[in-house]
């Protein structure tokens, strides 16, 4: 009797570790699955859609970087869209005045931009809520403006704006030059995609959210909130101003005009569609901003805004912790089917 | 033996025809036996919505050309996207229509930024780029885009025009020159240049403003100190009516006073100036102002007004954005029959730049479209009118900008 007792405590201790590998595989299996799904639109779509889905990734990194400040860390910026465009002019400026390779203007871009972001998060770190959002919402109105003054205009080219032209393809590669971008925004977008979710489950990304939950808290708990709030800020902004830097060459222009106060808002609409405080909401988040004003446009003519905003209050009913939240519940749903 | 012949036969004729077959096929883009698809980007949302009447017209107007059976047995499909204002969207816009629509050309995309945005893209594909909607006086460089042109006059046309009438007036007048420091109204500085050559740097006194200064009333005080006898007012509504009360205010009067006819609006800067201190103030126009109690009898103005009670009762016949898109709409039309069953992207462009004298109903009488391979301004005319006091008053004949 106790023998037989005994029995299923040891299946249990052996069971466990094939258990753990499957789900190693099974995660092994799902990334190969992403793979092959990010990658096949290079051999399955025609360059337009490719076009459109660089620009959704390139979309979906930036709205990332939103996230990380607002979504994780609390911080409501409406003004990333500041950031987009200073990667964006980085790039440009380096590559047509400096004739520099794309790739070298990444750094420099990612440097400015978090430097302007940690300059930003000290304001920042006085201001809350409502306060800083209008606060950053000041800034992405006043960089068109800045962009055009006449002290730096012979290096930003004033309204006129600067042309670009997006790099080739390797000659060894079989790509045509849309194919390559493709690559290159989702190469990019992937590594940052990556360290972001490694530094969101670090010890520093607890913290960031522990700030956001209760600051006081955290604070008792030994935490500098002050440190951890401006470096917050600096890595969100370097993450949309690397975005905005592949935006530039894709787009292979850059003008005030392109970075009017409706790229941070359309931004902000991303993350809130995609879900707040959530990685792969971003993606959903950059893929709603590029395609959703295109089926409004559908729809009506006479009044595309009428219609995304319809679109948008749907999806907030139906979805109101985003598209993330939605794969959350369905994930839940489906461990309790299958722990029954 | 006769299997054999029969499949060498089948074969030598497939090869044969095989090179034919594939010779067929880059056919011309957009182009059927049918239908012939032109693409349109316009900004139907964001801060230039305004504009959008000008797409919805066209819109209009070939569905109607349509109804009368088209041209030479083509229905038109006139595809318009919006790109809210904002340039990448006019990118993504283009290449959807050139891409995956395939159309033939594009047609009156508006907007400066947005056009600059596209038209390198579009020169690279050799797409034609016809009639665009802004003022830019780029648009008219042939030997750097030749697949883009514009329609309207340029800034720079209307800069020549003052130019030439200033000259005519008074030979040795010097100018005062108020422009707003960007693309806009650098145009008028090389329009100016064009006509005045090596006298530029004796006898124009010019000064800029940023869009985001607060006032010119330092600008004015300064171009008043310069002592010249004419002054140019190049620079947006609000601006323009700061200058003209400004210079009321302090008590100059140059004899002739030109007004770019982007500010000549009077809701907008001449009843906030004052309408008595713009007295005299010379401005010039080249469409017919639907507002214009003149053109009541104007064949032209009928032909209009009857397309917009019969086709877009709803719209508002005082907007001059209409009588602009009919006109534009026209000159298109006017292209396509030209070109006869030849649709072909280089017959499209070679006909685009092959006009002469064509007159277009909504245009002020005497002018005409005219365009060669090495002039890309379709309309170089304008006719001036004087500010009365309570409205624009044409006076002169037309005047036609150089040829540079």
């Amino acid at each position: 009797m106790s023998a037989t007792e005994e029995v299923p405590a040891v299946p249990v201790l052996v069971q466990a570790p094939p258990r753990s590998a499957m789900a190693t595989w099974q995660r092994g299996a799902l990334v190969l699955l992403g793979l092959a799904a990010a990658l096949a639109p290079i051999f399955v779509l025609e360059s337009f859609q490719l076009f459109q889905l660089t620009m959704a990734v390139i979309m979906a990194l930036a709205v990332l970087g939103l996230n990380i400040v607002t979504g994780y860390n609390g911080q409501i910026s409406l003004g990333h869209g500041a950031f987009y465009a200073v990667g964006a002019y980085a790039t440009a400026i380096l590559m047509s005045h400096g004739d520099w390779s794309f790739w070298a203007t990444l750094p420099v871009s990612a440097a400015v931009c978090a430097g302007l972001g940690y300059a930003v998060g000290f304001p920042a770190l006085r201001l809350g809520g409502l306060y800083l959002a209008l606060t950053t919402f000041s800034l992405a109105v006043a960089v068109p403006q800045i962009l055009k003054h006449r002290a730096i205009e012979d290096w930003t080219g004033g309204v006129q704006g600067l042309f670009l032209v997006k790099p080739d393809p390797p000659s060894w590669l079989p790509l045509d030059a849309d194919q390559w971008m493709y690559l290159v925004a989702l190469g990019v977008s992937a590594v940052l995609f990556l360290l972001s979710w490694n530094l969101i489950r670090s010890r520093v990304g607890r913290a960031l959210m522990a700030i956001r939950d209760n600051p006081t808290a955290a604070e008792a708990m030994g935490m500098d909130t002050a440190t951890l709030k401006t470096r917050a800020f600096a890595v969100s902004a370097m993450v949309t101003g690397i975005a905005g830097s592949l935006g530039a060459v894709v787009i292979e222009f850059v003008a005030p005009d392109s970075f009017g106060f409706g790229v941070s808002i359309s931004l902000f609409v991303g993350m809130v569609v995609g879900g707040v405080a959530s990685i792969a909401g971003s993606i959903f988040g950059g893929l709603f901003v590029l395609f959703v004003p295109n089926i409004a446009e559908e729809i009506s003519k006479a009044a595309p805004g009428v219609i995304y905003g319809a679109i948008l209050i749907l999806f907030l009913f139906l979805l109101p912790d985003g598209f993330a939240g939605l794969l959350r519940r369905l994930a839940a749903r489906w461990r309790d089917r299958a722990a029954r | 033996m006769l299997n054999r012949r029969t499949l060498l036969a089948t074969a030598s004729a497939a090869a044969l025809a095989a090179p034919r077959v594939s010779r067929a096929q880059p056919a011309t883009p957009g182009v059927t036996a049918t239908e012939i698809k032109i693409g349109n980007i316009m900004p139907y949302s964001g801060p230039a919505s305004a504009y959008g009447v000008i797409g919805r017209l066209e819109q209009v107007y070939f569905r109607v050309l349509n109804e009368a059976g088209g041209i030479a047995g083509r229905k038109i499909n006139y595809i318009t996207y919006d790109d809210g204002y904002s340039p990448p969207k006019t990118v993504e816009q283009a290449r959807r229509l050139v891409e995956q629509d395939r159309v033939a050309f594009l047609f009156n995309t508006l907007g400066t930024p947005t056009n600059s945005a596209i038209v390198r893209y579009v020169n690279q594909r050799k797409v034609p780029h016809l009639f665009l909607s802004t003022g830019a006086d780029k648009w008219g460089h042939y030997q750097e885009t030749p697949w883009t042109i514009g329609w309207q006059p340029s800034y720079r046309t209307e800069a020549q025009i003052y130019m030439k009438h200033l000259l005519e007036q008074r030979p040795d007048a010097k100018l005062a020159l108020l422009y707003q420091n960007d693309d806009f109204g650098k145009d008028y500085i090389v329009g100016v240049r064009d006509i005045l050559g090596d006298r530029f740097e004796r006898t124009v006194r010019a000064v800029s403003h940023e869009v985001t200064d607060p006032t010119v009333d330092s600008q004015i005080v300064s171009l008043q100190a310069s002592g010249s006898d004419a002054m140019l007012t190049a620079t947006t509504p609000k601006f323009a009516a700061q200058a003209i009360r400004k210079m009321h205010d302090i008590g100059w009067k140059p004899p002739l006073h030109y007004l770019t006819n982007v500010s000549v609006s009077v809701a907008a800067v001449m009843q906030p100036a004052g309408p008595e201190k713009g007295v005299g103030i010379i401005t010039s126009a080249y469409i017919k102002d639907p507002t214009d109690p003149g053109w009541r009898d104007d064949a032209g103005m009928k032909e209009w007004r009857g397309f917009m009670q019969r086709h877009m009762p709803d719209a508002d016949q005082t907007d001059v954005n209409y009588p602009f898109a009919y006109g534009v709409s026209k000159t298109m039309e006017h292209v396509l029959r030209q070109c006869g069953n030849d649709l072909s992207r280089e017959n499209v462009m070679k006909q685009a730049t092959n006009l002469r004298n064509l007159e277009i109903p909504t245009l002020l009488p005497g002018i005409r479209v005219n365009t060669s391979p090495t002039n890309y301004h379709p309309i170089r005319q304008m006719q001036l009118a004087r500010w009365t006091g309570s409205t624009w008053e044409r006076f002169g004949n037309v005047i036609e900008g150089a040829s540079v």
